[in-house]
């Protein structure tokens, strides 16, 4: 026990003695709760949109105003050359273009059916997609205003229709940041996790100290233990600060126990910890210890849900992601978080989890050879 | 110019005989544009949804029976009331529940107009938005069948999506991952390989060498340059063949622009190279100032113009920026220079501020 104190006091002395280290474990949080939340938005806010009307007659009007009326939309021009709408969109001047007919209300009053034809750069296609559905929302709206008016509907035949109410739970304001913090949270856990136990123990390697430690009597245990144990503490202390700054800033729910998110953390951080120490044991140098975490990073933050929903993705990866830890991490979190889930809600993620770590750890610590 | 030869020998074989680093620098942006293509969408397809039906009538089984044939849904599970569905939200096992109250047949009778009501799972707002919104498609179109409205819409749209017909999110991220790719690995690599010499020692071996300075750079810098180039190809050639990605415009000028922007990324390794100690101090400061800037303030996932103002200034300084600007012009819209001779002349500029900025630093390290 008195040794492995003294390789703990030791680790922690190495630790925070490079300088680099304490911006990274202190700042780390800050940039990536503040800047990243921020950044990494989706909502569709304004999009510029540019109305050419052909037809100056009320109807037009009133359309061009439902479109001024809606958050999505931003009205830049509305007089406009018609020669002009490829180069507009060439140079990036609108968004999208929308041109309405001549004779649009002359031909609405007499009941033909008007095309109105819009122009969208599409580059960003899931972007073109929802200004598409803006759009068409926003005609709906107006075709269910003139119609009356038409006389096409009489008393007797009154259409039926369905009355929807949606209720957006767990975020009602559908609040981005919301979202996003938890995710955010699960990339600095890891990173803590799985680079720096992994530099950390291939430096030694790389240095020659891992040598000199090799031949003194300190157990594979001890040692492994003193590595291990204050990236964990760091991993706990970050995710404090990167929660505490959501909850100040965004006011992002907890709804759930303090106690199994930490529980939950530790089991993340033991599993996380366990990866990284199976990498270092296969790398000779940091530089291969950290592109080969970087490979693997990537996959499983690209596929564990953080930026995009697991469930759209195809049903093979959807069965990949069982070996993904951040698949299971970021489901904890969010549910914990905003839907105030309990361990009994998230006992398959746990005992995967569970699992995972074991298993990891178990390969890790046996591969790991104390004599060369 | 033997000596430099030789050095520069000597550094192609130092990276190259390291056949893993090698391979997983040629798999990274392989697999990440394989993931964005097969693996990451922004669709719903068959999202399960539960079902509250208090009514039980000919309606309400016609619409659950609609969504559940729909591709968007599979209706997995019938609840009793809502404190059971709220447990079945808590557990992730459903996104949406639909509700039809006691009243709905009755309703539908009497008023035409009843009353559907939808909960969302909105801890994944986007997902919540599009659930939401298909359903009300679902359920218009049904209400306009019992209307046996048939006919057309009296005012339809006619979209015609400019330089991505399909709508394709591979014109998206083939570009975006060059991008990410030649700045992460390029200046990743380069400034890495510089500190492992300074932090190894060797790199005193090599200043008292008859090197002259800029040689020692070069000879640094050009295996990584050869790599990268490697890497725009691949990442060009499978989204070409695999994604479909086209490139309308000149290759000559593509190729000629990823060029400039690998030289950039070169000199902001070198740059960091020159101001850190150690290994993970360089890899810390290029995920930072440059991996998560050309990810997230680039416009390559997140669209620059929803952010708060104080990021879109600072997007002004991510090289990356420009350079999907241009790209994407060559690629997608087949436009000449005239489109894009700012972003050119900033990128040049860019590049010649930071190759001289480092060179400076690099030499005092000498004195």
């Amino acid at each position: 026990m008195r040794t492995l104190l003294i390789i703990l006091k030791k680790e922690f002395k190495q630790i925070f003695r490079d300088k680099m280290m304490i911006p990274v474990i202190f700042v780390m949080p800050f940039i990536q709760t503040i800047v990243l939340v921020y950044a990494a938005t989706l909502e569709l806010k304004k999009t510029e949109i540019t109305i050419v009307d052909l037809d100056h007659s009320e109807f037009s009007r009133n359309l061009t105003a439902k479109f001024n009326a809606s958050p999505f939309f931003d009205i830049s021009t509305q007089y406009y050359n018609f020669g002009l709408i490829e180069n507009d969109l060439l140079r990036e001047n609108t968004k999208s273009i929308i041109i309405i007919p001549q004779n649009f209300e002359k031909n609405l009053r007499q009941g033909i059916p008007v095309k109105l034809q819009m122009n969208i750069n599409a580059i960003d296609g899931q972007g073109a997609g929802l200004i598409s559905i803006y759009v068409n929302q926003t005609v709906a709206s107006m075709v269910r205003e003139i119609l009356p008016r038409n006389g096409n509907s009489n008393v007797n035949v009154m259409p039926v229709g369905f009355n929807v109410k949606s209720r957006f739970l767990y975020n009602e304001e559908m609040n981005f940041k919301h979202f996003m913090l938890p995710g955010i949270l699960v990339i600095l856990v890891s990173m803590i996790g799985i680079f720096l136990t992994s530099l950390n123990i291939v430096k030694e390697k790389e240095s020659g100290t891992m040598e000199q430690i090799n031949v003194t009597p300190i157990k594979k245990w001890q040692f492994l233990t003193g590595k291990m144990l204050p990236f964990m503490l760091i991993g706990i202390l970050d995710l404090s600060l990167g929660l505490g700054i959501g909850m100040l800033l965004y006011n992002v729910p907890f709804e759930g126990s303090v106690v199994s998110l930490f529980i939950f953390t530790i089991v993340y951080l033991f599993a996380g910890i366990g990866l990284g120490l199976l990498i270092s044991d296969f790398a000779n140098t940091q530089q291969q210890a950290m592109f080969s975490i970087f490979f693997f990073f990537l996959i499983f933050v690209l596929m564990g849900g953080i930026f995009t929903s697991v469930e759209s993705m195809p049903a093979w990866a959807q069965q990949l992601d069982r070996i993904n830890p951040i698949y299971y991490f970021m489901r904890i979190l969010r549910s914990i978080l905003l839907k105030g889930s309990t361990i009994t809600d998230l006992f398959k993620e746990f005992i995967s989890l569970i699992i995972f770590g074991i298993t990891v750890m178990s390969i890790a610590v046996w591969k790991y050879q104390k004599t060369n | 110019m033997n000596r430099f030869l030789g050095f520069l020998r000597k550094e192609f074989i130092h990276i190259f005989r390291d056949v893993r680093t090698m391979m997983i620098l040629f798999l990274i942006p392989i697999f990440q544009i394989l993931i964005f293509g097969y693996v990451i969408k922004n669709e719903v397809k068959d999202a399960k949804i539960g079902v509250i039906d208090m009514s039980h009538d000919n309606v309400t089984e016609e619409i659950v029976a609609r969504l559940d044939a729909a591709n968007d849904f599979e209706v997995v599970k019938e609840y009793r009331n809502y404190e059971e569905a709220e447990a079945g939200f808590r557990a992730n096992e459903i996104k949406a529940v639909i509700v039809f109250n006691t009243e709905f047949a009755n309703n539908l009778g009497k008023y035409r107009t009843a009353d559907v009501q939808i909960l969302l799972d909105a801890s994944d707002p986007n997902l919540a938005n599009l659930i939401n919104s298909y359903t009300t498609v679902i359920l218009n179109n049904y209400a306009a069948e019992l209307n046996n409205a048939g006919g057309k819409p009296i005012i339809s749209t006619e979209p015609r999506m400019w330089f991505n017909e399909n709508l394709q999110s591979a014109y998206m991220f083939v570009p975006g991952t060059m991008a990410l790719i030649l700045m992460l690995i390029t200046a990743l690599m380069s400034s890495i390989s510089i500190v492992r010499e300074k932090e190894t020692g060797t790199m005193e071996i090599l200043l008292v060498s008859p090197m002259k300075p800029i040689q020692i750079i070069l000879g640094k810098l050009s295996p990584y340059a050869a790599l990268s180039v490697v890497n725009v190809f691949s990442i060009l050639l499978i989204g070409n063949f695999v994604f479909g990605v086209p490139v309308h415009g000149s290759w000559v000028l593509l190729l000629l622009v990823s060029f400039l922007f690998i030289l950039l990324a070169l000199s902001l390794g070198l740059l960091i190279s020159t101001v850190v100690k150690t290994q993970q101090a360089a890899m810390f400061i290029s995920i930072f100032a440059l991996m998560l800037p050309t990810m997230l303030l680039s416009g390559f996932i997140f669209p620059i113009e929803n952010m708060p103002l104080i990021l879109q200034y600072v997007s002004y300084i991510v090289p990356a920026k420009y350079f999907l600007i241009i790209i994407k012009g060559i690629m997608l819209k087949g436009v000449g220079i005239d489109y894009f001779l700012k972003e050119v002349l900033i990128l040049l500029g860019m590049t010649i501020g930071l190759i001289v900025l480092s060179v400076l630093k690099f030499k005092n390290r000498l004195e």
